[in-house]
């Protein structure tokens, strides 16, 4: 707690200096947008100090010995902890402090829009709601997954003791806390009212709560992109021997493409914030009135946000395909043609962004290139639900919380990509642009895709984290509740959307006002839910049963050291001799570990069935 | 060239020593340049993203106040930049230290020079083309961007310097300089695609 604290004094002080010297050198008030900057950039400097970040840089560059961070105690989780286990806990229990604060934000939403006219919220706040809920629940969905089980998983699923750069992922992680804080304190200064998507040019004449978002989210980007190197160089350099690409954990796979995306586009979103935020403190004019054009913000910026929504979505593929076999008791169905899968969309998705523009205004003749690559990301993700039924088919399902939720995925992401093609098509995008069904379907892919999968990957790897079970019954009480309730919240808002029910808007003609009204029902029960989650998944980490090493008899490598795992991963190299998957198959195994001491060539190179 | 480089030894030290098993570190330089190129990688998307901003919302429009003589000039001085920089990486891959410390201050000061550049070249355009402008707009935007990117490679070279003159690096052993120098490498090839985008289009 000593270095949180010391964190948080560096960071205020940080804030103080860097307004004040503005307001000392340039005059102005200290509110001013340009003070904001310099105040936010030297807060994240103190920040970063403070909690050791700088040192852990700064101590080699002096040429000096590095610290070592500590292996045991709570207090390790509120330091600068190299460990990818400490970090993906850190991730792990920070995104979902964000996701139940962003629902906070969709309840708030859905009781004003219980009954038409002005409720609790008036319409510019509702806005500033929207974006908040927005871009709080957008964070998650990014980073929740890969930030959490990517790292405390990723590592150990190749075999290795760490991830490749250790530092560089603490700091990835140090890096969020700042976002967060940039984001809640958004509403000191007038908050955001351009919703997540920030377009211009109203996001460079709003209030200037706006500047903490784009500076919030600059940084975020920063981290991503740190952290999608880092699990990229990882799995390309630090393998286990034996394990070639086409034995690699599909979840893992699923963190490779994910990452792939992140490492590159990430800027773009970082671009399109910057040109805003000088076109607001340094007077330039990209999306100005006089000399530029909204349409250029909008092409930067889906130029990230279409490929972020498969930096969402993958890694809840990768959880699901990996979890799936182990409660089927079968060997993956068409592992191959799902990693291919995966690949694909990554390359895909990056030529599909002007879908989200078809009513913008630009020109004619690229709507037909777009919506044709659009509908043809439909045959990847066939191949991912290919692989996933596959499985499923003819196995023997073990119905525990894990498998519930990977059903639940399925059918919702199922009814979102369905309902995205309507979308894709100009034809119909032209009227249902804008509306509630846009909201409805988004979503069905981002809560069903990505929200589920990080769902389903806390109850699957909460024995492996914490060493002890969570309590079964509540659990699949929960896999239950959330999926129908969710279903019961945004199947109603598909019907007003294709009626024509605007989003972002907090008022609406009162036809629509039954509907509304039960989905805003639906919406608190849904919430309510989470309450169970997280009191089931704390309880259990304090009081649970021991869960043993192995709890689902999975063949992937985490399974096979102690939970929680030691210190370095491992205590003896371990060696895969076949694939992860291969359930039931007749004397198959996956790894074998060398005796300490052993020589190489005593380890058997292949084991057949 | 992959296996003549030590680990990082901040990396090997991190892990304590209890006689049991650890991974092999050998990883640790093929690591470092993977993710060096990978960060480089995902910069020239940064890049791209004002590059296609300046062509989006300008074209290839171009004022005729210009000073082309100054940003030539500065064009060159930057290419030469890049050539003692490599000097010094190769000076210290066979382990010529004075030559190394000489080549690293050499970059430096070119590095210094160019900035010195911008910075008039900057005091002249904000008279005829400020930041309000089309033209203008996009031009402080990557000129600024660049010169950002100027000042953290001199920082880091400063470092490599100072940690040379401490008597780091050796022929076996120069992972720090290889790293700067090919960031260095990369912001004078953003300056070669800057230069015409701006300048000669």
């Amino acid at each position: 707690m000593k270095y949180v604290f010391r964190a948080s004094v560096l960071a205020f002080i940080g804030y103080v200096v860097g307004i004040w010297l503005t307001v000392a050198i340039r005059g102005g008030s200290p509110t001013d947008e340009v003070a904001v900057v310099f105040g936010f950039i030297l807060a994240l400097i103190g920040w970063l100090g403070g909690i050791g970040g700088i040192e852990a840089f700064g101590r080699q560059w002096m040429g000096k010995k590095p610290k070592t961070s500590p292996e045991k105690g709570w207090t390790r989780y509120f330091e600068f902890s190299i460990d990818h286990k400490v970090i993906g806990i850190q991730y792990g229990v920070t995104f979902i402090s964000v996701l139940l604060i962003g629902g906070i934000g969709a309840m708030l939403m859905r009781i004003e829009l219980a009954s038409a006219g002005q409720g609790i919220l008036d319409l510019d706040d509702f806005n500033k709601v929207v974006s908040m809920h927005g871009i709080l629940m957008v964070a998650v969905a990014v980073a929740g997954i890969l930030g959490a089980f990517g790292n405390y998983i990723i590592p150990i699923q190749v075999g290795a003791a760490d991830m490749a750069f250790p530092r560089l992922n603490a700091l990835a992680f140090w890096l969020v806390p700042p976002v967060a804080i940039g984001l809640l304190g958004a509403p000191f200064l007038g908050s955001f009212n351009a919703g997540w998507t920030a377009y211009a040019p109203l996001s460079v004449t709003n209030d200037s709560g706006q500047i903490l978002f784009n500076l919030a989210i600059i940084t975020f980007g920063l981290s991503s992109i740190l952290g999608g190197i880092n699990v990229l160089v990882t799995v390309i350099t630090m393998r286990a021997p034996g394990m070639t690409w086409g034995r690699l954990p599909i979840f893992t796979w699923a963190g490779v493409a994910a990452s792939l995306l992140s490492f590159c586009v990430t800027q773009f979103f970082a671009a399109a914030l910057i040109l805003v935020t000088m076109d607001r403190v340094a007077g330039t004019a990209f999306f100005g009135p006089d000399v530029g054009t909204g349409l250029l913000y909008e092409h930067i910026f889906w130029f990230y946000s279409h490929p972020a929504v498969y930096i969402m979505v993958l890694p809840g593929f990768g959880v699901i395909l990996e979890l799936v076999p182990t409660f089927a008791r079968k060997p993956l169905f068409a592992y191959k043609a799902a990693v291919i899968g995966m690949l694909t969309i990554v390359g895909l998705s990056v030529v599909v962004w002007a879908h989200h523009m078809f009513t913008s205004g630009m020109a004619d003749f690229l709507h037909g290139p777009f919506m044709i690559l659009t509908e043809a990301i439909s045959i990847p993700t066939g191949l991912v639900f290919l692989s996933i039924i596959g499985t499923l088919w003819m196995g023997r399902l073990w119905f525990r919380t894990p498998l519930l939720l990977a059903f639940g995925w399925l059918f919702n992401f199922l009814i979102g990509g369905i309902t995205g093609i309507f979308l894709a098509d100009v034809a119909t995008d032209i009227h249902l642009h804008d509306t509630y069904y846009v909201v409805a379907h988004f979503h069905y892919t981002i809560v069903g895709g990505s929200i589920f999968g990080l769902l389903a990957a806390a109850f699957y790897w909460f024995p492996k984290i914490t060493g002890r079970m969570y309590n079964e019954r509540l659990g699949q009480i929960f896999a239950v509740w959330v999926t129908v309730m969710f279903n019961f919240t945004f199947i109603p808002l598909f019907w007003v959307g294709i009626n024509g029910m605007n989003r972002r808007v907090g008022d609406y003609p009162e036809a629509f006002e039954g509907a509304n009204r039960f989905a805003s029902i639906s919406a608190l029960i849904l919430g309510a839910s989470f309450l169970l989650f997280v009191g089931n998944l704390v309880y259990s980490a304090i009081k649970g049963p021991k869960a043993g090493p192995n709890p689902w008899n999975s063949r992937t490598l985490e399974w096979q050291i102690s939970s929680p795992p030691p210190q370095h991963n491992f205590t003896s190299q371990p060696r895969i001799v076949g694939h992860p998957y291969d359930y039931g198959v007749e004397g198959s195994r996956y790894v074998v570990f060398d005796e300490p001491g052993s020589s190489v060539s005593d380890a058997p190179e292949e084991v057949h069935a | 060239m992959t296996t003549d480089i030590a680990p990082d030894p901040a990396v090997e030290e991190s892990h304590d020593d209890h006689g049991e098993y650890h991974q092999d570190m050998t990883f640790q330089p093929r690591a470092n340049r993977i993710g060096l190129w990978m960060f480089i990688f995902s910069e020239c998307f940064l890049f791209a993203a004002f590059l296609s901003a300046r062509y989006y919302s300008t074209g290839t429009f171009r004022p005729e106040e210009l000073n082309q003589l100054l940003a030539l000039i500065l064009t060159m001085v930057l290419l030469v930049s890049s050539i003692s920089a490599y000097l010094a990486e190769v000076s210290i891959k066979y382990n010529h230290r004075r030559n190394f410390k000489l080549f690293t201050i050499v970059t430096i000061l070119l590095g210094f020079v160019f900035l010195a550049g911008v910075v008039v070249e900057l005091t002249e355009a904000i008279h005829h083309y400020p930041p309000g402008t089309p033209y203008g707009t996009s031009y402080f935007m990557l000129i600024g961007l660049h010169a950002f990117h100027v000042v953290s490679g001199i920082g880091a070279l400063f470092i490599v310097l100072f940690l040379g003159f401490r008597g780091h690096f050796g022929s076996s052993d120069y992972w720090g300089v290889e790293g700067v120098v090919k960031y260095w490498h990369f912001v004078d090839l953003a300056w070669v695609i800057i230069y015409p985008t701006l300048y000669l289009f």
